[in-house]
């Protein structure tokens, strides 16, 4: 409960938890808003509206920014900061600092959504931002891993639990890469170039992109899944064994994997090797992390009955491990040779964004709101199993399309005539994406819809008259 | 590479590789037993406990069968710095040995046209079938699926030839290209901006457009200080350089005022990419026949 003399050393700060629980729907609701938008430019094309800042684009990096560094990003925030408190038995390093990494990620953010419509843009996928802003996540992210690492030297159980190290692996990664793709040289107040030419630049962009999300939207999120899957399901994680194996060897292998996207192109072969074999490898260490939570809830199947909650976290599993599995397989050049270029890599990204990412985001933020404020339960468990069923729904239609479609393109694009030509032009294949673009424009209404609510619950569990918003929680002895 | 790079990748590759075969082996060595159990680590995190339960016997091998598979990949194929790997493949091989096989395949279907005279084959409707085509693959994207051009690239089915609508002449912009560029404000550097739009008043003249009279009057004297040695006192053009006719009704910049101004203000240039290498001879032949057949 709230404790206005909390004594700092043995209270945790609930405060920049519950800020962060906040922003994560709110921006969650921007980017994914942004998101069915976009999708519907590509069904109605006159939806672009005749502006530069409203076509394609310009907002979808303001899309991708909006929902993996403003959702994902305050997702991460909360809970790292929520788990690291809570299993270390230690109050945050420094709560000036934890309030810092809050506002000036928010600036980062708003920044973005100034910046990105006006066309400032580096032009590297999900690294669009300027170097003004690349400076201010710099300094943000150093503050990030000092609160972070500081609470874990403060902490009074005698092991790290592995949802920290998850946490930390992703902290310190994202640190390396965000410096090491961004470096430019600068030529005014918003333009910069990239300090890598040719092949290289491209080696760099891909390497840091593809660990966006492998450390970013995988490692982070597997921390979080490592707290509240257990905490929710109420039993113990299934295999520390696993967890040690299958952690070293994430880390260690997906840094290696970014060269998968630049298959058939002027990188080396030899690197384009590297990246597949390593892609491949990656399959067993993804699938631990799978496992490790599918069967922590062995002897507690049946809490999935009732509770909703847990079906988010549990289905996000699934959409985890069904990723991890198509992932690998489209790192194999002769897949590859289909896929790359078509939706399908548009449906495998959000069957891993919107299936894991945002579905354990959700079930990770319900489980959080009551208890930062103070009450027993969300305001309707209703709403949050209506919220399970759109989310699914959502999913499973914008991904079903994207494969349809992305099978399609590939095929029209290498189908030839008996002459050797190639069969279809490519607008015909624009042409026949046309009902699967509409599919998962739908997909992403519904998905969107269940985030309204969302919103709408977690508000009125907040204004319920016993809700109170805690900002120094005792802690507790384990 | 040089040697160190090479031995350095290698290094690394395989290091990762077997790290993962060693964190695998070490940590099932430890296994304190081969079935699940109760028992915890001991540990307890903010009341979560750890089970100590053993790999899952299945994920263990689909890891090592990564593992292994990779290996062998790598025995395979290049990525251990030099080393070719032992099937001596390369992705530029690869496309060399598949463009082979599409010359083989293909190359007879092109080539009994190879000889047939283009007005000939313009008549022949397998060879435009296979010409319209080819143009849809290779030429669609600038000129258009319906070859109607768009700004900056000619109308294939109309009359008006830059560089001329002989089959010859066809057949040398399909294999070498074609360059031009209309300087800004012609072979007047000095033209004040009175005139520009004289001059672009006295074009306008020339196909019998919307214009200021007197201005256009006054153009005949900057036209033929500045662009009468390209478009010829005529203003008929000349194909020799693909200075266009002015006197038709083909624009390829725009035909108002405005478009007019842009091209005198600021010139032009433009280009064609050469097709030899990218197409065979038979193949070029085949288009040109098809480009023949759109306005003959």
């Amino acid at each position: 409960m709230a404790m206005s003399t909390a004594n700092p050393d043995v209270t945790y700060n609930y405060k920049v938890v519950r800020q962060f629980a906040i922003t994560t729907v709110i921006w969650g609701i921007v980017g994914m808003s942004l998101g069915v938008l976009i999708a519907a430019q590509l069904v109605w094309p006159a939806v672009n509206l005749d502006y530069a800042f409203t076509s394609f684009g310009r907002l979808r990096p303001l899309h991708t920014n909006a929902v993996i560094f403003g959702f994902g990003g305050s997702a991460l925030f909360a809970t790292s900061y929520y788990v690291v408190q809570r299993t270390c038995q230690a109050r945050l390093f420094s709560d000036g600092l934890a309030a810092f990494t809050f506002w000036g990620w928010q600036l980062v953010m708003v920044a973005a959504a100034i910046t990105l419509p006006q066309g400032l843009t580096s032009t590297k996928e999900y690294a669009e931002l300027e170097w003004p802003i690349d400076l201010l996540i710099l300094a943000v992210w150093v503050t990030y891993a000092v609160v972070f690492f500081g609470t874990i030297t403060k902490r009074k159980t005698p092991h790290i639990y592995v949802a920290n190290w998850f946490y930390g692996a992703f902290i310190l990664t994202v640190a390396v890469l965000h410096i090491g793709n961004n470096l430019a040289i600068p030529v005014s107040a918003f333009k910069s170039y990239s300090m890598y030419s040719g092949v290289t630049d491209a080696m760099m962009q891909w390497w840091y992109g593809h660990n966006a999300v492998g450390f970013f939207l995988t490692a982070g999120f597997l921390g979080m899944m490592y707290y509240f899957v257990p905490k929710q399901a109420g039993r113990p994680v299934y295999s520390y064994r696993l967890s040690i194996v299958h952690f070293w060897a994430l880390i260690a292998t997906y840094v290696w994997a970014g060269g998968h996207h630049l298959h058939y192109s002027a990188l080396p072969d030899w690197a384009q090797t590297a990246g597949m074999v390593m892609s491949l490898i990656l399959l067993a260490p993804s699938w631990g992390g799978m496992i490790n939570g599918m069967m922590t809830l062995s002897g507690a199947w049946h809490k999935l009955r009732t509770d909703p909650i847990l079906r988010f976290l549990v289905v996000s599993l699934s959409f985890y491990g069904m990723s991890t599995f198509e992932g690998p397989m489209m790192a194999i050049k002769t897949v590859n040779a289909l896929s790359h270029n078509t939706d399908w890599t548009i449906g495998h990204v959000h069957s891993g964004a919107l299936g894991w990412v945002a579905m354990i985001t959700i079930g990770a933020i319900y489980h959080l709101v009551p208890k930062l404020w103070g009450v027993q339960a969300m305001y309707s468990t209703a709403m949050i199993n209506v919220h399970f069923w759109l989310a699914t729904v959502g999913t499973v239609l914008y991904i079903v399309a994207m494969w349809v479609n992305g099978i399609m393109q590939g095929l029209m694009w290498r189908a030839v005539n008996s002459d050797g030509t190639l069969t279809y032009s490519f607008v015909e294949a624009v042409e026949a994406s046309g009902p699967g673009y509409f599919v998962r424009f739908l997909g992403g209404v519904i998905f969107l819809s269940g985030m309204l609510i969302m919103a709408y619950n977690v508000r009125m569990t907040i204004r319920q008259k016993d809700a109170v918003a805690l900002n120094n929680v005792a802690a507790q002895a384990a | 590479m040089s040697t160190f790079w090479s031995i350095w990748i290698s290094v690394i590759v395989l290091g990762t590789i077997f790290g993962c075969w060693w964190l695998l082996w070490a940590t099932r060595k430890g296994q304190t037993s081969d079935a699940e159990t109760e028992r915890t680590t001991g540990h307890s995190f903010d009341g979560i406990e750890e089970y100590d339960n053993p790999l899952p016997k299945w994920w263990f091998y689909l890891f090592l069968g990564t593992v292994i598979f990779s290996l062998g990949y790598l025995a395979l194929y290049p990525g251990l710095g030099n080393f070719q790997g032992l099937l001596g493949w390369t992705q530029h091989n690869q496309w060399d040995t598949e463009m082979q096989v599409a010359d083989a395949r293909y190359g007879e279907l092109y080539a009994q046209f190879g000889q047939v005279p283009v007005k000939e084959l313009a008549t022949d409707d397998e060879a435009l079938q296979m010409g319209q085509r080819l143009f849809a693959n290779n030429c669609a994207v600038c000129h258009g699926s319906a070859a109607r051009g768009a700004i900056g690239f000619p109308n294939l089915t109309d009359d008006a030839w830059l560089y001329g609508g002989e089959p010859e002449d066809i057949l040398e912009t399909l294999h070498n290209g074609r360059q031009a560029n209309m300087p800004a404000k012609g072979t007047m550097p000095n033209m004040t901006s009175t005139q520009v739009d004289q001059v672009v008043n006295y074009v306008l003249s020339f196909s019998g457009r919307a214009r200021d009279e007197e201005a256009a009057e006054a153009g005949k004297v900057v036209y033929a200080q500045g662009c009468v040695a390209c478009h010829g006192p005529d203003a008929k053009g000349n194909q020799a350089i693909g200075a266009p006719n002015l006197t038709d009704d083909a624009w390829l910049y725009g035909s108002t005022y405005e478009w007019i101004e842009e091209t005198v203000l600021y010139g032009r240039e433009n280009m064609m990419p050469a097709q030899s290498g990218r197409l065979s001879e038979d193949q070029i032949h085949i288009l040109a026949a098809y480009v023949y057949s759109l306005s003959n």
